[in-house]
């Protein structure tokens, strides 16, 4: 098994860090780069930013949060939301982005997937996919924040999207987003063992046995997490010394 | 001055912010330009080997790259700048590599994942431990890499890494080096390597 990553997403909106970031001793916590400079010191292994910002008018603000970002943090990022187009991924990737994630514009357009690998290189291209649980036990993408039902299966839409050119997978149970309840193993495993890239798992930490879970029983590549970081419940490095003595293999904090 | 090739394909800032945050003077430069006061080149590289390749020669920096090169100017390639100092790539078979280091660049094998994405530890061999780029970077350091071809080990390798059945980690062949891994993305050790390479170009342009 590859060496699994942690790592912190941030939403980001207007250029400012929501979610109530409340706990570090920050002299602005809502100020992207700050947090991702404390999360790189704190041993994060990649970050993820995400542009929850509305209209798309303020994209040029997000660009210039990943350039002031890219000055200070040495460790690869990736930024979604809103990128729907070459031109887009252009803008971030040119400002100091490493990967670009899409999720609606590929649901939409999926040739934006093959679009992006080829002009850009696959391993800058992450499909994310919003997945939620069907009554008869399936899984069906969903688009636009999770509003919008696609009809697409969770399982052909990760090896259609890999078929296209995509690099990695950052997979999102609705079901278990903001619930602490847990990754949803089933769904993660079932994608990770489907397809051969990597996958990163999301939705529903809330203490530091379902990080080893989503590796172990969920087989998962990397392990994403947003407010359990923020609000200081676990730390990066604590994640990574459970991970290690569960036989998980990490890049351990301090090295 | 360390200049840092961009030849544009995909974020090749990085390096270049990175040699900014060290305190080295770098510029990224886009077009050929004289090699007065350049000490070192970084050639940096993502996505596929031929397209890079291709992308350097028409920007005609390739000319440049080799220029500073047969004037004792000392390089770093990383990634698929790395890749494109040896002779060539299974990915891109018609496309000839630079050749200024032996051997070539395979897909990986053997490798639970591909790519392979993820940070992963070095281990030095041949000259590797007394490498000026590795100076008190400790054995087993971990560094971050993407990518689905690498170099095979030769004797000009100087650290594998073991993703797979293994590959050439690190090479460097006089005051040529290269890392298949990202530095400038690799932290604290990342950024510790960065600032060997530049030491020796310091030491290089004042000797």
């Amino acid at each position: 098994m590859p060496n699994v990553r942690v790592i912190p997403c941030l939403d980001v909106d207007q250029g400012r860090v929501v979610k109530g970031i409340n706990f570090l001793s920050l002299r602005d916590a809502g100020d992207p780069v700050e947090l991702a400079e404390y999360y790189d010191r704190s041993g994060a292994d990649e970050l993820v930013f995400l542009d929850i910002t509305a209209s798309s008018d303020d994209r040029a603000i997000m660009a210039e949060v990943v350039a002031a970002t890219a000055q200070k943090v040495f460790i690869p990022f990736t930024v979604g939301g809103g990128i729907r187009s070459n031109d887009d991924a252009r803008l971030m990737l040119r400002a100091g982005a490493d990967k670009v994630s899409i999720n609606s514009a590929a649901i939409a357009n999926p040739g934006l997937i093959s679009d992006l690998a080829h002009e850009f290189g696959s391993q800058c291209v992450v499909v994310a996919i919003d997945a939620k649980s069907t009554n008869d036990g399936g899984y069906e993408v969903f688009s636009h924040g999770g509003r919008n039902a696609s009809g697409i299966d969770v399982f052909e839409w990760s090896r259609r999207a890999e078929s296209l050119g995509a690099g990695e997978i950052l997979l999102t149970s609705m079901d278990r987003d903001g619930t602490k309840d847990g990754f949803d193993i089933a769904l993660t495993r079932g994608v990770v063992d489907l397809v051969s890239i990597p996958v990163i798992a999301s939705g529903g930490v809330g203490t530091i046995a379902h990080f080893i879970e989503g590796a172990i029983n969920g087989h998962a590549d990397a392990l994403l997490a947003a407010s359990v970081f923020h609000f200081g419940e676990i730390t990066v490095k604590a994640v990574k010394d459970e991970l290690l003595r569960s036989g998980v293999s990490v890049r351990p904090y301090g090295s | 001055m360390i200049v840092v090739v961009d030849y544009g394909i995909g974020n090749l800032g990085s390096a270049h912010k990175a040699l900014k945050s060290i305190g080295a003077s770098a510029e990224l430069v886009d077009s050929p330009r004289d090699l007065s006061g350049v000490t070192g080149v970084v050639l940096p590289g993502v996505g596929s080997f031929g397209a890079c390749k291709s992308a350097l020669k028409a920007s005609g920096l390739e000319s440049m790259v080799l220029d500073a090169i047969g004037g004792g100017v000392p390089m770093l390639g990383i990634c698929v700048g790395m890749q494109m100092l040896y002779e060539g790539s299974e990915e891109s078979p018609d496309v000839p590599g630079l050749g200024l280091v032996r051997g070539r660049v395979r897909r990986l094998t053997g490798a639970p994942k591909i790519p392979h994405m993820s940070w992963s530890q070095i281990e030095y061999i041949n000259r590797g431990s007394e490498s000026a780029l590795f100076k008190d970077i400790p054995e087993f350091a971990w560094f971050y890499f993407v990518h689905s071809y690498a170099p095979e080990v030769t004797d000009d390798s100087i650290a594998e890494c073991g993703y797979g059945n293994g590959f050439s980690a690190a090479v460097s062949n006089g005051k040529i080096f290269g890392t298949q891994f990202h530095p400038e993305k690799s932290s604290n050790q990342g950024l510790a390597l960065l600032s060997n390479f530049v030491a020796f170009c310091n030491r290089e342009a004042a000797s």
